[in-house]
């Protein structure tokens, strides 16, 4: 048993220092962003970048659905949506108290003349930090329950989600009186007594959100790796089998799809605060597909890809759709096609098939799997390694 | 010991009038290795659908060690003891046999404690122990969908005993495989019988009769017979239905 | 009373048959292989512009002629949209069976460019097309006679495309160059237009107080038409019999010499197909715009998902409910009907416009699934989810 269990220990040793360099990379990377790229980027692009970042937290959530657990969610909107209102009803009700209203204008506006109810609690900024996780994440693990276990997956799954977009679009923009409709929640004031326009203020949201970025990766990461993580893998390939393994998919369908729906609830919170606006537009059936592609574009079932996937699409989007706003649709719809045709393993997956064919092409004599020398498989050690104990 | 691990009665699923399983009353020992065998459509696969709770029986009860299995789910059934394996091997093919191994050894099998519980040392060495016995200590880190046919099969038999059930369902595991192979497959099986319970559906004939002490023959979802392999061979009901009259020399 | 109540059945039928026709072709694609178009809802846009067209058309011929330009229309909505539908089959869904996630994706990359091609087409972007198309595919007819074609294949395809790409691109840009707006001009443009229904499909059919619009008269008539068109093919032709083969079993259906790449763009084609009909029946009801589709599909898709795999009848009676329950919520009819019961009656107020009553069905739909996941007509048998 000895002569055994010696490389099954040395194999944990090896994939703790490798956990040990990734978490260094990870935090190299995330002081790079908040030290290194303000004095890169103009203010306007500094500012997108922190958008960005935003959207990849939900990115990150997407690539654990439908990456690891292969379910297709198209209304993740809503819960971005959710989180962003979540805020967005918060600074609303920043009103100073010497103002002649003591609503938000467009209440006044519509003539109410009491706060609703549910507007309440808002006032309380604690409330609604844990509101913008909790929202989602219990709206999600609803919605997730009643689905899931009545084993309703694949397309059914993903177009429930979707109708789920237009129900919650309806629901927001047809409400003015309580959420403003169509226009949304906007002009916002001051956050914890600071203004929230001031460069000095959106900088420390730019901050929190790389800070929160690698807070989700981490949690990602360790959700993906180990039992846990491989079991979702399962549920993906061959989910009727894991229940004859003795487990329950529904438990863990539910609990990665709330997590997912968390990450994008605070996704929408620091997009929010970023843009200065949060709209019925971000529960748009293209918006919640859209968050798909950047995972596709990326490399589903790698998160580092679906970090890069979402900050690489939506510059691109950015630069084109500036450029030219006509091009901008024709080429997204291509993108949507090429990814699934011809890169079904996004940049990532093209990326490491290249690397192979360079070892090649260099002359180094590509390493075949064969049996059974495995054990000087580099990529398998690696992969091995990445999965961890 | 000899207690019934498995029993049927008056067990019938009928799909939209069709009945797959017909009345049928089906019983054996703990410890017991038992073959099934029967005509294509005889129900043998729907026949393991309802004993693991895939299929949910139309009329009469399941019990398995005394306890009735309806209205349980497939995991809950698979938690009291009972684990399958699939005519086409079924395993997790972007996981290693290691991992598919630790998967289904994983004695908490709840979200949580999925999520928290380390694996035991124990756990480990048993794992490794299957690997060995399953023949796929080589090959333990590399996706299982590298493997051939033959080792999917046995991956997916090391899976079941991970499982530590306390009856095995298993469905033709040596379909497409090759003389060799077969022979392990019947070796592995002789050896789990050891310690477990097993019902094997097969077609092969020279396979039952490696590993077969008592065969069950299917019949539209009814048991037409019982007994020892060459009781059964020599039963004219079997031979008229199922072997047919002119393979009997073959046999 | 009774008025009431028939106004309220009519309008809910009125509106399930719009979902009906619009679901039609989707439930027979969905059911056939597995695959939800989501760009089904731009093949209704692409029938309504192609009625909007042949109506314009016949607006020049004129005279008797353009009171029948619908029935025209009826037909070319179906070709054209059959061979978009044929194309996309052949051009990116083949190569996606199997893969249900990921043709979810695609057809959703071909619903954004079918939205922005109708808003910015015009002479240039028609002829660039037609000319890398010309370039492209006839280098790879040309060249895959060669014998040595598999080789070559993939340096022809990186040479070629951009090639060809570069040469329509010039040739587009020189023509607008040269010819400015007569060529540049967007044909449709990105606002709504409106298609004038032929005067024998305006006004209504009095009955007591109340008026039954033909336009909708009509579009009930054309639903049931295609129902029993679809049955009548599925049942009594080889073609269909084809199509339930490969339905109900794909490999053994391939065994038995029946040609399923042919029997999917077929049906492809004829879902599609059925999605311009349908287009060209919305366009009754109003203008039509670019996100037209948009407005359907979700609604269709419930339908599929209500009415489960398989089965026309299931299809029919869940576009029925469906359209029944959006139209008394929506209507208000139902809180109406309510009033002695004061606490649902709020609640059904609360829920009664057309865009709030879909909040309800859709939580309907939810409940629903918690009783029969499988939807109204689900498939049984040991087949399902192996």
């Amino acid at each position: 048993m000895a002569v055994d269990a010696a490389p099954r220990i040395g194999g944990r040793k090896r994939s703790q220092r490798a956990l040990l360099i990734e978490g260094a990379v990870v935090i190299v990377l995330a002081l790079l962003l908040i030290f290194l790229m303000p004095a890169v980027l103009s203010g306007f692009r500094l500012s997108l970048m922190g958008r960005f970042l935003a959207l990849a937290i939900a990115a990150l959530g997407i690539d654990l659905i439908w990456g690891y657990t292969g379910m297709l969610s198209l209304g993740h909107g809503v819960f971005f949506a959710l989180g962003g209102y979540a805020l967005g009803m918060h600074l609303k009700l920043q009103i100073p108290p010497d103002a002649s209203s003591q609503l938000p204008e467009f209440m006044s506006l519509y003539g109410v003349t009491e706060i609703p109810w549910f507007w309440q609690p808002f006032y309380s900024f604690n409330f609604s930090v844990a509101a913008i996780i909790l929202i989602p994440t219990l709206l999600g693990a609803l919605l997730g329950y009643l689905v899931f276990r009545n084993r309703i997956r694949g397309v059914y799954f993903s177009i429930l989600t979707q109708a789920a977009t237009i129900v919650f679009f309806n629901f927001f923009n047809g409400q003015q009186k309580l959420f403003n409709g169509t226009n949304g929640l906007t002009d916002f004031k001051t956050l914890l007594g600071a203004d929230v326009n001031d460069p000095q203020t959106q900088f420390t949201f730019y901050t929190l959100t790389v800070l929160f970025l690698v807070m989700s990766y981490t949690l990602c990461r360790w959700l993906t790796s180990g039992r846990f993580g491989r079991l979702l893998i399962a549920i993906r390939d061959d989910e009727s089998r894991v229940r004859f393994s003795g487990y329950d998919p529904t438990g863990f369908k539910v609990v990665v799809f709330a997590v997912s729906a968390a990450l994008a609830g605070v996704a929408g919170a620091m997009f929010t605060i970023q843009t200065g606006i949060i709209s019925p537009k971000a529960m748009d059936i293209a918006f919640s597909i859209e968050m798909v592609i950047w995972v596709a574009v990326g490399g589903r079932a790698n998160l580092v890809g679906a970090v890069l996937g979402a900050l690489l699409v939506n510059f691109g989007k950015s630069l084109l759709s500036e450029q030219f706003p006509e091009i901008w649709l024709f080429f997204e719809g291509a993108l949507f096609l090429i990814v699934v045709t011809v890169l079904p393993d996004g940049m990532v997956g093209w990326v490491r098939s290249q690397r192979n064919q360079l070892q090649a092409l260099l002359g180094r004599r590509r390493q075949l799997v064969t049996y059974p020398s495995l054990e000087e498989n580099p990529e398998v050690e690696r992969e091995r390694e990445d999965i961890g104990n | 010991m000899n207690a019934k691990i498995l029993e049927t009665e008056n067990v019938t699923v009928s799909f939209d009038g069709f009945k797959a399983l017909n009345q049928l009353n089906f019983s054996m020992d703990t410890g017991e290795l038992r073959v099934v065998i029967g005509p294509n459509g005889a129900g043998k696969t729907t026949f393991l659908d309802v004993i693991s709770g895939k299929v949910q029986p139309t009329e009469g009860r399941v019990l398995f060690k005394g306890r009735n299995v309806k209205r349980l789910r497939e995991h809950q059934i698979a938690r009291l003891g009972i684990g399958r394996k699939f005519q086409t091997p079924r395993i997790y093919l972007n996981l290693t046999p290691r991992e598919n191994l630790e998967i289904t050894s994983n004695r908490h099998k709840n979200v949580f404690g999925t999520l928290f519980r380390r694996s035991s040392t124990d756990d480990k060495r048993k794992v490794v122990l299957l690997l060995e016995t399953i023949g796929l200590t080589a090959k333990a880190d590399m996706l299982s969908n590298l493997l051939s046919h033959g080792e999917k099969q046995r991956l997916e038999i090391g899976m079941l005993v991970a499982q530590s059930p306390d009856l095995l369902l298993v469905d033709e595991p040596v379909a497409g495989l090759t003389d060799e192979e077969t022979q392990n497959i019947g070796d592995l099986l002789l050896a789990l019988a050891q310690s477990h319970s097993i019902l094997v559906i097969e077609h092969d004939m020279e396979f039952v009769r490696q590993i077969a002490r008592k065969v069950t023959v299917l019949h539209e979802g009814s048991v037409l017979c019982e007994g020892s392999i060459d009781e059964v061979q020599s039963n004219p009901r079997v031979i008229e239905v199922y072997l047919g009259a002119t393979n009997v020399a073959s046999l | 009373m009774i008025t009431g109540l028939f106004e309220a059945l009519f309008n809910g039928i009125s509106i399930g048959a719009v979902l009906l026709i619009a679901a039609l072709g989707l439930a027979i694609v969905f059911g056939l292989m597995g695959v939800i178009n989501l760009a089904h809802g731009e093949l209704m846009m692409l029938g309504a512009y192609t009625t909007f067209v042949v109506q314009n058309g016949f607006k020049i011929l004129g005279g008797p002629l353009f009171e029948f330009y619908i029935l025209f229309a009826l037909v070319f909505a179906f070709l054209v949209t059959a061979a978009v539908g044929f194309i996309l089959e052949r051009g990116v869904i083949r190569y996606l069976y199997g893969r249900p996630l990921e043709t979810l994706l695609a057809t959703w990359g071909v619903s954004l460019i079918l939205q922005q091609f109708v808003r910015s087409v015009n002479w240039v972007l028609v002829i660039g097309i037609a000319l890398f198309c010309l370039l492209f595919f006839g280098a790879m007819w040309i060249l895959s006679r060669r014998p040595d074609f598999q080789r070559i294949r993939n340096w022809v395809v990186a040479v070629m495309l951009p090639l060809s790409l570069g040469i329509a691109g010039a040739t587009g840009a020189f023509l607008g160059q040269s010819f400015q707006l007569a060529v540049t001009q967007p044909w449709f443009g990105a606002q709504n237009l409106d298609v004038t229904a032929p005067s024998w499909l305006r006004g209504g059919l009095p009955i007591g107080s109340f008026q039954l619009p033909y336009a909708r008269l009509f579009i009930i008539g054309l639903t049931i038409v295609c129902v029993v068109g679809i049955y009548v093919f599925l049942q009594l032709t080889p073609w269909g019999l084809r199509i339930r083969a490969v339905t109900q079993n794909r490999s053994m259906s391939a065994c038995l010499g029946i040609p399923t790449e042919k029997v999917d763009a077929l049906t492809f084609a004829l879902g599609s197909g059925l999605a311009g009909v349908a287009g060209c029946a919305i366009s009754l009801l109003g203008s039509v715009g670019p996100n037209t589709g948009q407005n359907y599909i979700v609604d269709t898709f419930m339908v599929v998902v209500v009415g489960g795999v398989g089965k026309l009848v299931g299809t029919i009676v869940a576009a029925m409910a469906i359209g029944t329950a959006n139209y008394l919520i929506g209507s208000g009819t139902l809180a109406l009907l309510l009033t002695p019961v004061k606490p649902l009656a709020d609640i059904f107020t609360f829920f009664a416009t057309t865009s709030m009553a879909k909040v309800l069905v859709f939580a309907l739909i939810i409940a629903f699934l918690q009783v029969r996941p499988g939807g109204i007509f689900p498939q049984k048998g040991r087949t399902v989810d192996a």
